[in-house]
């Protein structure tokens, strides 16, 4: 199993670790739900050295990522990052990644998920022998990537980072000293607050880490584990690979269209473009809530009227919201806000609600 | 060591029989590894439980685990107070948060002394 440099310091501050991804991952420092309403209202800090990192380089480079993927690299100005998704020939997703574009626009930056990295690159290594000059170059174990997310998190950043980060654009990036050292920090997160991602070079990471320790200690800054970081990501509304979103699943069904720029040929389009025809796939991803005490999980089978209408993708406790939330796939003449519905535990059924995502919207 | 005067299983529930009476609960190496827990779901008096098999269910904030059984036979009394106070498990797992008992008709072949279920949990550690 994998290590980031920072095992030993979540298991000094008491960590459950916990295998994510090929990982050995801290999934909780505290309680989980106390670790989720730290990032909503003060700041909280992730080790997310398990995720995979790659820089594309090369004259090719935008002609290969515009094949590699859904969302139109050729619109990203230097130095801003769009989401997108990589697919199979059959329109099914493989990963969701962010692509960003240099600051100096002298290449691509790709980030994506750490328990697909490997197919990743493979795909990525294919696509590009398509083309004459684009180099794939795999830096997950040259970088490390720690992450701040909630409120406070310029105001702690600014103290130890010298880049202007109040100019600093949700979805950008630039190089900055921090710690005194050239990092790359962009503003970034999987959480629905404000907040920063930084790519650390190897050896530094402890420092970094440190550094905010330090820096976020007066303002209430706690490490959080990826219990929390599930939490948080589910109720602003992003999908998480192996739930959301799979190998079985593809973007248009998934309210992902958004990503999928149909104005350039990418690997999955053909099969995309007669999903748009037949006017989708007769299911889509929607929300629910349930005030009930049990909690819809991965796998629950929805009902209406004793028939089967969708299976739940992901389920938690809302501390934000105060309630259940889950995400489902359902029939779609079932998925209008406001529709009622129930879930399945074992033989049990459970009332819940279909919701506009996201289920959180921070106010800017 | 873990309390010797009762028997183990793997999937980490305890029991302890007592004139054909067995008190079920888990082990404070379950609950460890449960954290956050926030629902459990008992068998009402009178129903009846079968030894390997799922007797309830205990939730976390990140998951839902069956309860196994160690034992079969007929529940003769729950503790109805648990699900409310669920900081019991943490607390006192092997007393306190005791979860029914059962009218033993059989038990479980696979049932371990506390030494081995250390060695167990040990094992699961690494």
């Amino acid at each position: 199993m994998l290590k980031t440099a920072l095992e030993n310091v979540h298991i000094a501050l008491g960590a459950r670790l916990v295998p994510f991804g090929g990982w050995n991952m801290p999934v909780q420092y505290r309680p989980i739900l106390d670790e989720a309403r730290t990032v909503r209202t003060r700041a909280g800090l992730f080790d997310l050295g398990h995720m995979g990192r790659v820089r594309v380089r090369g004259a090719d480079a935008e002609a290969f990522l515009q094949k590699l993927q859904t969302n139109d690299v050729a619109a990203i100005p230097p130095g801003r990052i769009r989401y997108a998704m990589i697919l199979s020939d059959q329109g099914l997703t493989q990963d969701d990644i962010l692509v960003y574009r240099n600051p100096g626009n002298d290449g691509f930056f790709v980030v994506v998920n750490a328990g697909n990295t490997a197919r990743d690159l493979e795909i990525m290594r294919r696509t590009a022998a398509g083309f004459r000059d684009a180099i794939v170059d795999d830096q997950t174990q040259q970088l490390g990537m720690i992450a701040i997310q909630g409120p406070l998190s310029q105001q702690i950043t600014q103290k130890f980072c010298d880049g202007d980060l109040a100019s600093l654009k949700y979805y950008a990036w630039m190089q900055a000293k921090v710690c005194g050292m050239p990092m790359e920090i962009s503003r970034t997160g999987y959480t629905g607050e404000d907040g920063f991602e930084i790519y650390v070079p190897k050896g530094h990471e402890q420092k970094v880490w440190d550094a905010f320790m330090n820096a976020g200690a007066a303002d209430g800054l706690t490490a959080i584990g990826l219990g929390a970081r599930d939490t948080l990501r589910h109720e602003a509304g992003m999908p998480l690979y192996g739930h959301e979103i799979d190998e079985t699943t593809n973007p248009i069904e998934a309210g992902l269209d958004w990503a999928v720029k149909f104005n350039h040929d990418f690997t999955g389009r053909a099969a995309l473009d007669k999903v748009v025809a037949a006017g989708g796939t007769g299911r889509k991803l929607v929300g629910l809530t349930s005030p009930g005490k049990r909690c819809p999980r991965q796998g629950y089978k929805i009902v209406r009227g004793g028939q089967e209408v969708g299976q739940v993708c992901s389920g938690n406790i809302s501390p934000t919201l105060d309630t259940n939330i889950a995400t489902a796939y359902v029939r779609t003449e079932f998925t209008a806000p406001g529709t009622t519905l129930e879930f399945l535990i074992k033989d049990k059924t459970e009332a819940c609600t279909v919701v506009a995502l996201p289920f959180y919207k921070r106010s800017r | 060591m873990r309390p010797n005067d009762r028997k183990y299983l793997k999937s980490h529930e305890w029991c302890k029989v007592e004139n054909g009476i067995a008190t079920l609960g888990i082990t404070d190496f379950a609950v460890s590894h449960l954290s956050d827990l926030v629902f459990l779901d008992l068998p009402a008096k009178g129903a009846s439980v079968t030894a390997g098999e799922s007797f309830g269910e205990i939730e976390s904030v990140k998951a839902v685990s069956d309860l196994y059984s160690p034992v079969s036979g007929e529940v003769v009394e729950i503790n109805k107070d648990l699900p409310d106070n669920l900081e019991w498990l943490g607390s006192d797992p092997f007393a306190k948060a005791w979860m029914v008992k059962v009218k033993v008709t059989a038990t479980s072949g696979d049932l371990l002394d506390a030494a081995a279920y250390d060695a167990h949990c040990a094992a699961e550690s690494h």
